[in-house]
């Protein structure tokens, strides 16, 4: 007996360790990025990079102002989620309740397989195929704007919300949809009413991780918004987004400069928003979890 | 009547929904297609690139994706596999520990790639000297996809039926036999799954590459860890918005596009294909 | 390098400053600037060497009519001051402005020579590079921006616009009398020795000089 325990134990302790290399992971990423943001607020206070409405991070005297920035990847995502969301629930729903289901086996893994497509791919097809598209048919001066980030976002999210929305719709237990039925309401009606609502903490969540993938895109958004920090007034102007900055700036920023120090604030914001997002995503799961009989 | 026609019209509007997703992602496919395969030949994927990115071929590119997956997936396969062992064969469920790690890998998952490029220059090329290499890259792109090939790993291990175990214990074997010998055999093609899916992840990332590792030109191979490494994301990220001479480079931003897609396209497919082949085959 | 079969050069991206930083940090041996160095930059023992000239030329689709503009007319229109190509000759249609992301070096020369001390506009797009400029320029009919002289015959469907009547040729940026023109340096950490000495030589030297040309670039004097 005491033979076994000992070698339990010994698996215990030589594995716990590789498991904690997660939590160190995101330990260690806050830990660098925050020491690497840190030294802009030697220069500037958090309320100038906060509140400032101007991106100007080599004139002199140069500004800060994460605004523009901010505001930029809002509408491109916002703009995302207005075009993924319905077509994604539609979508998902027809997947769900009212394809059969040789069509939906065919189709699920096909839009698990187009969920991994690269980025820059996207951004490629949007930098040939959809500013000029965007620039020819609401004749603007330029196609590289908000809204052409939005549209190729929203192709790119559409995947995920899809996937987990089906999940979320098919997870539904059998009985509500069947005591809806019983109650003669139409099998549409049973969806609208019933379904949905009871898949709602499931699709949520799905819409919260696109919404995710959505902000923290770089690569593609870069390649087709314009970059210029302004405020966006229209959807039909270019925008700067807070990730195409980091990526767009440190190629040629100098380490340890303010410049340098601001891109890496930049990222403590993203890291944030992420956190937060993420965190209010699981707990919509859990719910949907634990309210499942 | 009335809900009827709203049911003809719901559907309707499902249908027209996945329609519209579908046709929208399918043309990007066929966009892709047709216009890179016809650059495609023996010579673009073996030769490197002349006349200054011009002509000639992405070998080199290629070559430095596959270094770079390779040594991503050989840092977090047993890292994340060994996580995964622990989460289901050894932590007291509900521990304060295991609900840590699960939720840093939730979170690790949700960083954004350019985030983690941010984190790579800063520990891994700078604090650490590893400079702008292979090393960096590829340690980089390892932590991105360490969160999916714990979990999918997780998966594959939850799944192999309790009573293997118990089978094996109650014969006499040991925790540490058991996991060694029944459990992880038979987990293994979900492992796989996810190391693939990882495989993939990696292969198309530019943003963590940026300024970990990547270049646009070198002469030759990467011969050490140390040095950089051509990638073909960040080649076709590059072709596409930095070359003048749009009309003459145009055909090899397809063709590397092209290949780009069909290699993560080959390898979800693998992933797939190997998952089918598992659930189809197990006798449990 | 075919001279020199054991050697090898890597040349990393990046842009002037980078560069300088690098070669301050000790991980590069030579770095190319579009810009003169900086004070504290010589105090820390950099020299540069002066390998060939550059001229930012102010750059407009071909299809645009318009063939000349003063330096006044280019900074009033990269201020935002004037939006309708029709304001100097051109059709009636909006300007887009292209610029540089600002940490590059054509952006310091461009800002230097035409701007100070105003800003480019905030509603400018910004393009990361020379080639990404020229792309854009030469895909939008309402474009403006500019470029260095060496991308203008690697591209097509761009031209380059006279500045103050002078246009941009090797003679008038080789004697001044183009205004948006500069050094370009490579910069090396006190003088050069063995393969760098050696590098830096070859591109003063004729056969140098003659790839200088090559590439679109001016040569030295």
């Amino acid at each position: 007996m005491k033979g076994k325990i000992r070698l339990k134990l010994s698996g215990k302790v030589l594995t716990a360790p590789f498991a904690s290399v997660s939590i160190l992971a995101v330990f260690f990423i806050f830990l660098f990025v925050f020491t690497q943001g840190l030294p802009l607020f030697n220069q500037i206070s958090p309320f100038d990079f906060l509140f400032n409405l101007t991106w100007r991070p080599t004139a002199t005297p140069p500004s800060f102002g994460v605004i523009p920035l901010i505001l930029g990847s809002l509408i491109v995502t916002l703009l995302a989620l207005l075009i993924s969301v319905p077509l994604g629930i539609l979508g998902a729903v027809y997947l769900a309740e009212i394809a059969n289901p040789k069509i939906r086996e065919l189709l699920k893994p096909a839009i698990e397989v187009l969920s991994g497509i690269p980025s820059v791919v996207y951004g490629f097809f949007g930098l040939v195929v959809l500013v000029p598209l965007v620039q020819n048919t609401f004749g603007l001066p330029t196609g590289e704007t908000a809204l052409t980030g939005g549209i190729i976002l929203a192709i790119m999210i559409l995947p995920t919300i899809l996937s987990i929305s089906e999940d979320a719709i098919s997870s539904v237990p059998v009985d509500y949809k069947e005591a809806s039925l019983a109650l003669g309401a139409t099998k549409w009606r049973t969806i609208k009413s019933v379904t949905i609502p009871a898949a709602a903490s499931g699709i949520t969540a799905g819409i919260i991780l696109g919404l995710g993938r959505a902000i923290g895109e770089t690569i593609a958004v870069m390649m087709v918004t314009g970059g210029a920090p302004i405020i966006p007034t229209s959807i039909f102007y270019p925008v700067r987004t807070l990730t195409q900055t980091i990526a767009a700036e440190m190629g040629e920023t100098v380490f340890g400069s303010t410049h340098y120090s601001a891109l890496f604030a930049i990222g403590i914001v993203l890291f944030i928003m992420t956190l937060i997002l993420n965190s209010v995503a699981i707990r919509l799961i859990k719910r949907k979890n634990g309210e499942r009989r | 009547m009335k809900a009827k026609i709203c049911q003809r019209l719901g559907f309707g509007a499902a249908r027209i929904a996945i329609l519209i997703s579908l046709s929208i992602m399918g043309y990007l496919l066929f966009y892709i297609i047709s216009n890179g395969a016809g650059i495609i030949s023996w010579d673009f994927l073996t030769k490197p690139p002349t006349s200054g990115m011009t002509a000639g071929g992405i070998f080199p590119a290629i070559i430095g994706t596959l270094l770079l997956v390779t040594l991503a997936i050989a840092i977090s396969l047993p890292l994340g596999l060994v996580s995964a062992i622990y989460l289901v064969e050894y932590s007291s469920k509900e521990s304060r520990f295991m609900r840590l790690v699960n939720s840093a890998i939730y979170n690790l998952n949700g960083v954004p790639s350019i985030v983690f490029g941010l984190f790579g220059l800063a520990f891994f090329v700078k604090f650490l000297g590893f400079g702008t290499s292979l090393l960096s890259a590829s340690l980089t792109l390892s932590l991105m996809i360490l969160p999916t090939v714990i979990v999918t790993s997780v998966e594959a291990l939850k799944s192999v039926p309790e009573y293997f175990r118990e089978a094996s214990l109650a014969l006499g074997a040991t925790k540490g036999q058991t996991i060694l010998k029944i459990v992880l055999p038979a987990a293994f093609p979900g492992i796989i799954t996810g190391a693939i899916l990882g495989v993939g992840r990696a292969a198309g990332e530019t943003a963590p590459i940026l300024f970990t590792g990547a270049v646009f030109y070198m002469k030759g191979l990467p011969i050490s860890l140390l040095d950089p490494v051509m990638a073909l994301p960040y080649h076709l990220f590059v072709l596409a918005t930095e070359h003048p001479n749009i009309s003459k480079v145009r055909p090899i931003q397809y063709g590397t596009a092209l290949v780009l897609l069909i290699l993560v396209l080959l390898i979800s497919l693998t992933a797939a294909v190997i998952r089918y082949w598992y659930r189809s085959r197990r006798r449990w | 390098m075919d001279a020199h079969p054991n050697d090898s050069i890597i040349v990393e991206g990046g842009g002037s400053g980078v560069g300088i930083a690098a070669l301050i940090d000790g991980t590069c041996d030579v770095a190319n600037s579009s810009r003169k160095l900086k004070d504290e930059e010589k105090q820390k023992g950099l020299i540069e060497h002066e390998i060939a000239l550059d001229a930012v030329c102010v750059i407009v689709n071909v299809s645009n009519p318009v063939e000349e503009l003063t330096l006044e007319q280019v900074q009033k229109i990269f201020k935002g001051e004037t939006t309708n190509w029709s304001e100097v000759g051109g059709p009636n249609l909006e300007m887009v402005v292209y610029t540089r992301e600002s940490t590059s070096g054509t952006y310091e020369t461009f800002e230097s020579k035409v701007m100070k001390p105003d800003n480019v506009t905030l509603n400018a797009l910004t393009k990361s590079s020379n080639g990404e400029m020229a792309q854009a320029v030469s895909g939008n009919r309402n474009g403006i921006g500019y470029v260095g002289i060496g991308y203008l015959a690697r591209a097509s469907d761009i031209k380059a616009l006279k500045i103050n009547g002078v246009a941009p040729t090797t003679e008038t940026v080789q004697n001044g009398t183009f205004p948006i023109s500069r050094f370009l340096y490579m910069i090396t950490k006190g003088q050069p020795e063995g393969l760098a000495k050696d590098f830096v030589d070859f591109v003063k030297s004729p056969a140098g000089q003659k790839i200088v040309e090559e590439q679109g670039f001016v040569k030295m004097p």
